[in-house]
C-alpha cells in the first residue's frame, strides 16, 4: 500500500470562520487505491477540510496538490475537472428527477466538462442511461437509470451519488459520513462497493465519527480534533478506545454502564394504534406495546418506518385514527400535549431545533416551556422572573449546560448544549414516562455519553423509558427490551441481551422473524 | 399535468361554450357562435398565457414573482409610449413604430424583472415584498407619467393625447395574397379561419411560446439546470452550476414574457393606455400557473379557461334579450363578469387535486 503514489495532498490548510478556527494547519494525503479515514467529532473540522478539497470553500492558507500539481480550487467545477468527486452527507440529488437526469446534471453532453456548445442543446437521456447501465455492471452498482430518485431507498440513492461521481471520471472519492443513514446491511453493501472501487484504482476519503466502521474499512486513519490533526494511525495499530480518546481528548466510557432492569407496573400501554402521516398515508399500522416502570424499551428501525408518527401520537402532537394510549392508567387517546405532560410525560423530540426549543427564546425561558403557567413560575398570570432565573441557574449547573449566562438565546448554543437544555427541562420535572426520540442524533461522543447516563439514571429511579433511535448501537446498549419497527408495524419484540446486531438489521430491513 | 386536470379544464370550456350556444343558437348559427367564442377565448387568454409562462420560468428557477402584474402594466405603458414617440415625434412609419413599441415593452418587462432579481437573488429580500414593490412602483410610474405627459397645462403633449399609430394587424392581413380571394384563406373552414387566422401576432406568439417553453424546460440543458436550481440549488451548486446566474437569467426571461403580455394590452388589443388597465391579469396568470402545476401546457390550458369565461361575458351581451326569463340574472354583465374571478378562487381551492411547486420556490440561496 505505502508504495502507491500520492494522488492528493493538502499541506498547512487553514480556514477561519467568524469566531472559530475550523482548520488549523491541517496536513492530509491520499494514496492511490487506498481508503483513508478521517475521524473526528462534530465540529472537529472534517467537513470544512473536505469542502475545501471539493472547492466549495477556499482555504485562507495552505496548498493542495493533485497528482503532484499545485491547484487552486475555486469551485466544485475545478475539483470535478481534476477528478475529485464527493458524496455529501445530505445527498445532493433532486428528488423529482430521474436517476439519469441527476447524473447528467451539470455535465449533460460531455462527461466531465461543464462547457459545451449551447445552453439549448438537446438532452440525450438515452446515451446517459446507457452509460449508467454500463457503470452498474462494471462496478456492481445496481441502479435503474429511469427510476425517480425520490422513490428510491437511501442506500440506492447513495449508489446514484457514487455513479454520479464516476460518470464525471472521478478517481478521488470523498464520502462524507456515508453510513449515517444506512441500515447495517446497506452499510455492508457500501463497504463491498468501496472495496470494488479501490481495487480498480479509485482512492477514497472516508469521513466518519463511527469507530467500528473506520476500523473495518480504512487502510489509514487520521484523527482530527478542534480543527487540528491530532494523530494518524492504521487499524492494525489501534483500537476503539484509543481512537475515542484521541477524538475526544480524554478517556471515554464507550459502553453504557447499567445494572439489570427491575421492571414494575405498566406505565404506558398502547393498543392497536393507527396513525396517518402528513401525506395522509397510514404510517403506524396497528401497533401495540407496553412500557413498564424501571425499564427501557427501544424501538429500532430504519428512519421513515412510522417512528416519527408513533412518537407524535404518543405525545399528543398527531391525531390517532384508532386504538388507545394509556398513561399510568389514564386514557390519553387524542388528548392534548398538555394533558400528556401533566400526567407525567417527558418528551425529548426528534428535531430539537423545531420541536424541542424556541430558538429565539433565552435558555431561562426554554427551561420552563412545560410549566410556565403554573406556580411558582407564574402567579396570577404574571411570570415570576426571579423564580425563572433561579430555576435556570440550578438546571444549568445540574445538567452541565455550557453557556455564559441563562439569557443566551437557545439558538446560539451548540447541538449538544441545546439537547442538554431539553433534557434538563424534561427530566427535572416529576415524570413517569420518558419518550426519547433520536436523543443523541448529531451529537459528539462526550454529549452522547452524558445523555445516555441520564436516561439510565431515570430508569433506575423507576421511570418508564421509550427510546426511539435509528442508531443500532444506541438501541442495543441502552434498551432492556427491543421492538423492531418496519413499515408501520412492530415486527417483533425481543430481550436486548438475547439478540445480535445482524439479526436486528435483518428485521429492520423487513425480514420476518421465524417465531412470530 | 394529469388527465384529471385536463379533462376538468375541457369540461369547463365545453360547458361555457354550451351556455352561449343554447342561448344564442336560435338567432345565429352555432358555427359562428363557436368561432366567435374561440376567437375571443384565445385573444383574451393571450396575456394570461404569457404571464403564466413568465411565472413558470421564474418559479421553476426558484424565484416567486408576484410582480408580473406590475411588469405587464409598465410594459403596456412604455411600449405604447414608444410607439407614439416613434410615430408622432420621429415620424416613423406606423408599422415600424408599433414593432418598436413591442420591443420596448419586452425590454421594460425585462428591466423590471432585473430589479426583482436584484432584490430577491442578490439582496435576498423577501420575494413577496420584492414583487409587491414592483407592483406599486409600476402603478405609480405609469400613473404619474401618463398624467404628466398627456394631461394638464405644460404637459409634453399639451393636453392632447396624440393619435396612436393603430394596432398590430391580424395574421390574415399578412396573408392577403393567400386570403384575398372570395373563398377566404385557401378555402379553409370558417371555424379555423375565424379562430386562428384572425388572431394577431402577440396571440400567435403566445401559443408558439407555450411549445417553445415546454421544449426548453424539459428537453434542453438549460431547462434541466433551471429546474435543478429551483428544486435543490445546493445540489446544482455542487455539480458546478452557477445558481445565481441561472436564476437571474430566468427571472429576466420571465420578465420579458410579461413585457410581451403588456404589449398585448396597448399595441394589440386597444390603441390606448389607461391607468391600472391590466386589472389583475398578472395575478390571474399566477393562478393559471399554479393550476397548471408549473408546466407550460397546464398553464396554457388554465389560461384558456379564464379566456373562455371572459368570452362568455362578451358574447352574452349580444344575446341579452334572448336570455330566458328564469336565467335573468345572466342579463347583468357584472354577474357574468365575475366568472373569471370566481373560477380563480374555485380552482385555487384545489378541488381537482393538489399541485406541487418547485421545492426551493421562494427561498433565497445561501452558499
Amino acid at each position: 500500500m505505502s508504495q502507491a503514489p500520492i494522488v492528493l495532498e493538502a499541506r498547512g490548510i487553514t480556514k477561519q470562520f467568524p469566531g472559530v478556527l475550523a482548520n488549523d494547519h491541517v496536513d492530509f494525503d491520499l494514496r492511490q487505491g487506498e481508503v483513508h479515514a478521517l475521524l473526528g467529532e462534530n465540529g472537529a473540522g472534517k467537513s470544512t477540510l473536505m469542502n475545501i478539497l471539493y472547492g466549495l470553500y477556499q482555504a485562507d492558507a495552505g496548498e493542495i496538490r493533485v497528482n503532484g500539481n499545485v491547484l487552486t480550487l475555486n469551485s466544485p467545477r475545478d475539483a470535478i475537472e481534476h477528478g475529485i468527486g464527493m458524496v455529501h452527507q445530505h445527498f445532493m440529488l433532486i428528488p423529482v428527477f430521474t436517476v439519469t437526469e441527476n447524473i447528467m446534471l451539470g455535465a449533460e453532453t460531455d462527461h466531465r466538462s461543464l462547457k459545451s456548445q449551447s445552453p439549448l442543446v438537446k438532452l440525450d437521456r438515452k446515451q446517459v442511461s446507457q452509460i449508467v447501465r454500463d457503470f452498474s455492471h462494471q462496478y456492481g452498482l445496481d441502479v435503474d437509470p429511469d427510476a425517480i430518485v425520490g422513490d428510491l431507498p437511501v442506500g440506492v440513492q447513495q449508489r446514484v451519488e457514487i455513479v454520479k461521481a464516476l460518470y464525471r471520471k472521478a478517481n478521488i472519492l470523498i464520502l462524507d459520513e456515508p453510513t449515517a443513514v444506512l441500515t447495517p446491511q446497506e452499510a455492508e453493501e457500501l463497504f463491498r462497493i468501496i472495496r470494488e472501487l479501490t481495487a480498480r484504482g479509485v482512492s477514497v476519503i472516508f469521513i466518519s465519527h463511527k469507530l467500528k466502521e473506520v476500523l473495518a474499512i480504512a487502510d489509514r486513519i487520521t484523527v482530527m480534533r478542534a480543527g487540528r490533526v491530532v494523530g494518524a494511525t492504521t487499524p492494525a495499530q489501534t483500537n476503539e478506545h484509543q481512537l475515542a480518546a484521541m477524538m475526544v481528548g480524554r478517556e471515554v466510557i464507550l459502553s453504557v454502564q447499567k445494572e439489570p432492569a427491575q421492571p414494575k407496573e405498566d406505565v404506558l400501554v398502547v393498543e392497536n394504534l393507527r396513525v396517518r402521516d402528513v401525506r395522509d398515508l397510514e404510517a403506524v399500522r396497528g401497533v401495540s406495546f407496553t412500557v413498564r416502570a424501571g425499564e427501557i424499551l427501544g424501538i429500532a428501525g430504519v428512519q421513515g418506518n412510522g417512528q416519527t408518527e408513533l412518537a407524535e401520537a404518543l405525545t399528543g402532537l398527531r391525531h390517532i385514527e384508532s386504538g388507545t394510549v394509556k398513561l399510568v392508567g389514564r386514557d390519553l387517546t387524542n388528548a392534548s400535549p398538555r394533558a400528556f405532560t401533566q400526567t407525567g410525560l417527558a418528551h425529548i423530540p426528534e428535531d430539537r431545533q423545531r420541536h424541542g426549543l424556541v430558538l429565539g427564546y433565552t435558555i431561562a425561558d426554554n427551561m420552563v416551556l412545560c410549566d410556565y403557567y403554573r406556580p411558582p413560575f407564574s402567579q396570577r398570570g404574571v411570570l415570576q422572573h426571579q423564580v425563572l432565573d433561579d430555576n435556570a441557574r440550578k438546571l444549568i449547573r445540574d445538567f452541565d449546560v455550557r453557556t455564559p449566562s441563562p439569557y443566551v438565546a437557545a439558538g446560539k448554543l451548540s447541538g449538544g448544549n441545546q439537547q442538554k437544555v431539553i433534557v434538563a427541562r424534561e427530566l427535572s420535572r416529576p415524570v413517569r414516562l420518558v419518550i426519547a426520540n433520536q436523543p443523541t442524533r448529531g451529537l459528539d461522543v462526550g454529549s452522547i455519553e452524558y445523555i445516555h447516563k441520564e436516561i439510565v439514571l431515570m430508569r433506575d429511579q423507576g421511570v418508564a423509558v421509550l427510546l426511539i433511535s435509528a442508531e443500532l448501537d444506541e438501541i442495543m446498549s441502552l434498551s432492556d427490551r427491543i421492538a423492531v419497527m418496519y413499515h408501520g408495524q412492530i415486527v417483533t419484540t425481543v430481550d436486548a441481551k438475547a439478540v445480535t446486531r445482524e439479526q436486528l438489521g435483518l428485521w429492520m430491513a423487513g425480514a420476518q422473524p421465524e417465531t412470530a | 399535468m394529469d388527465w384529471r386536470r385536463f379533462s376538468f379544464i375541457g369540461f369547463i370550456i365545453v360547458f361555457l361554450f354550451t351556455v352561449v350556444v343554447l342561448i344564442g343558437g336560435s338567432r345565429v348559427s352555432p358555427t359562428i357562435i363557436i368561432s366567435s367564442m374561440l376567437t375571443t377565448t384565445i385573444a383574451v387568454a393571450t396575456p394570461l398565457t404569457l404571464g403564466a409562462l413568465s411565472g413558470v420560468f421564474c418559479e421553476r428557477a426558484g424565484v416567486v414573482n408576484i410582480g408580473i402584474e406590475g411588469m405587464m402594466l409598465a410594459a403596456a405603458f412604455f411600449g405604447w409610449l414608444a410607439a407614439i414617440y416613434m410615430n408622432t415625434i420621429f415620424k416613423f412609419d406606423p408599422s415600424i413604430s408599433l414593432w418598436t413599441g413591442v420591443l420596448v415593452a419586452i425590454l421594460t418587462g425585462g428591466l423590471f424583472a432585473l430589479l426583482h432579481a436584484w432584490l430577491s437573488i442578490t439582496f435576498k429580500v423577501d420575494q413577496i415584498i420584492g414583487g409587491t414593490v414592483i407592483n406599486i412602483l409600476a402603478v405609480g410610474i405609469t400613473g404619474f407619467l401618463n398624467r404628466q405627459m398627456f394631461f394638464g397645462e405644460g404637459s409634453i403633449f399639451g393636453g392632447n393625447v396624440p393619435h396612436a399609430p393603430g394596432l398590430l394587424p391580424s395574421l390574415s392581413k399578412w396573408l392577403t395574397p393567400l386570403c384575398g380571394g372570395p373563398q377566404g384563406c385557401l378555402g379553409l373552414p370558417t371555424l379555423i379561419q375565424g379562430t386562428f387566422l384572425d388572431q394577431k401576432p402577440v396571440a400567435i406568439a403566445a401559443i408558439v411560446l407555450v411549445f417553445v417553453a415546454h421544449y426548453v424546460l424539459f428537453n434542453t440543458r438549460w431547462g434541466l439546470r433551471t429546474r435543478a436550481v429551483g428544486e435543490h440549488p445546493k445540489a446544482a451548486d455542487t455539480v458546478g452550476i452557477n445558481v445565481y446566474r441561472t436564476r437571474y437569467i430566468n427571472v429576466v426571461l420571465g420578465g420579458m414574457l410579461a413585457g410581451l403580455a403588456g404589449a398585448y394590452f396597448t399595441i394589440e388589443s386597444v390603441p390606448s393606455f389607461e391607468p391600472l388597465m391590466t386589472n389583475g391579469r398578472g395575478f390571474i396568470s399566477l393562478a393559471a400557473m399554479i393550476f397548471g402545476n408549473w408546466t407550460p401546457f397546464g398553464a396554457w390550458a388554465a389560461a384558456l379557461v379564464f379566456g373562455a369565461s371572459q368570452a362568455l361575458q362578451i358574447n352574452l351581451q349580444f344575446f341579452r334579450d334572448a336570455i330566458p326569463p328564469n336565467w335573468a340574472f345572466l342579463q347583468h354583465a357584472y354577474i357574468v363578469g365575475l366568472a373569471p374571478y370566481v373560477l380563480t378562487m374555485l380552482i385555487l381551492t384545489g378541488i381537482i387535486g393538489k399541485t406541487t411547486p418547485p421545492a426551493a420556490d421562494g427561498q433565497p440561496y445561501e452558499k
